[in-house]
């Protein structure tokens, strides 16, 4: 997978070369932003990992005590408020509302906990334990914040992992694919016009020569001309055509073969 | 992919639980509890008599119903329907584990705490958790 297999199939023509070379920018420019969108989600990736870590071992804590002020509440008020609360459920009094934060292009969930309505005081009217009852939730509404900040940042983490991924894959391809191909290809087309224009020089080269044998010749023809265009002149003036002392010649050698011996 | 998922702003979502008893019933004295017209819950009790079916199934139900943005899910509940947590991936609602009053909790089972703790080098946070 190297070298000349690895280009796209185009013609080879300048016009070519042109769209090759703005799509290598493109693809440098792409690389580079792409790089930087991954450089700064890797920072919040970090901030979020660091979060996340202190923000479970809060939590240990946090269930810690709430668990605690169950119990206490369950020894003053009595083991059955649990059936009480389990009974008295209606609606929800706290409530999630969830927003987006956008980092770099990636949303991330972000929830943020509210109470709806009054917080319901039915169980504080009991016979006994409704200071330990309030306590109680005061402890379980704080386990909550931390919860939904705990579920935040876990819900960021997953989806900044994925878009991490996607990002350096992303660079990645660029990188290693898609600019090396095109870096192919632009040699290709360039190593295909330089043939060309060599053939063409050639092909120039050979006209050339063609052309100037061609002059040669034909100059040496005139040249022949002239000469028996001199030659005539001369045996006319002898008195004896330059042809037909030629025929004279020939006639008789074709005649009589032993003029001499 | 992270882009593609949709993130739904809303404004009153619920949380949900699965949990032991004593658990679920702190939550719901704090006020997270709801039960809709057709009497259902936004929680579930897993006590001794809870089979992995019904936790299955709670689970899932949880997991697709719109109007819940969170489940809590106590961890040894968790373990039992690993499979189910692990291959759970959209971002909402999130899957929180928490741990439960008479289960310690153990941050090696925690799907994304595992994780955490692979990208974290040694010898940062993750050692001191031990």
């Amino acid at each position: 997978m190297s070298g000349q297999t690895q280009r796209l199939n185009v013609v080879p023509t300048v016009t070519m070369l042109g769209a090759m070379k703005a799509r290598l920018v493109g693809a440098t420019r792409g690389h580079a932003l792409l790089k930087k969108k991954s450089d700064a989600l890797t920072v919040q990736f970090r901030q979020i990992l660091k979060k996340i870590v202190s923000a479970k071992e809060s939590m240990g804590d946090v269930m810690k005590t709430s668990a605690f002020s169950l119990t206490e509440a369950k020894y003053v008020a009595g083991d059955n408020i649990k059936h009480i609360v389990l009974e008295n459920v209606q609606t929800a009094a706290i409530k999630i509302r969830s927003r987006q934060e956008n980092i770099a292009g990636v949303k991330l969930p972000k929830f943020e906990h509210y109470s709806d309505g009054e917080t319901k005081n039915d169980l504080t009217g009991l016979a006994r334990g409704g200071q330990q009852i309030q306590l109680c939730r005061g402890a379980y509404v704080k386990a909550i914040e931390v919860l939904v900040e705990l579920a935040s940042l876990q819900t960021s983490f997953l989806t900044l992992d994925e878009a991490i991924k996607t990002t350096n894959r992303r660079v990645n391809a660029l990188e290693n694919v898609v600019k090396p191909r095109i870096e192919n290809t632009i040699s290709y087309i360039k190593g295909e016009l330089d043939e060309l224009e060599r053939e063409d020089f050639f092909r120039l080269k050979k006209i050339q020569g063609y052309k100037r044998r061609e002059i040669e010749r034909q100059r040496a023809n005139a040249k022949l001309f002239a000469e028996e265009q001199l030659a005539e002149k001369v045996s006319l003036q002898k008195g004896v055509s330059i042809s037909s002392a030629h025929n004279l010649l020939s006639a008789a050698a074709e005649k009589d073969e032993d003029i001499i011996f | 992919m992270a882009g593609k998922a949709q993130i739904p702003t809303k404004n009153s979502a619920l949380i949900s639980m699965i949990a032991d008893e004593d658990t679920v019933v702190g939550f719901l004295l704090a006020g997270v509890g709801n039960v809709d017209l057709r009497r259902k819950t936004n929680y579930l009790i897993v006590d001794s008599k809870t089979t992995v079916k019904q936790i299955e199934d709670a689970f899932k139900e949880f997991t697709t119903r719109e109007d819940i943005a969170i489940v809590m899910i106590s961890q040894y509940v968790a373990n039992m329907i690993r499979f189910l947590v692990d291959s759970y991936n959209k971002p909402i609602p999130a899957i929180l584990e928490i741990p439960s009053k008479d289960h310690p909790y153990d941050p090696a089972h925690d799907s994304v705490l595992s994780r955490v703790k692979n990208l974290f080098s040694t010898e940062s946070v993750a050692s001191g958790r031990y």
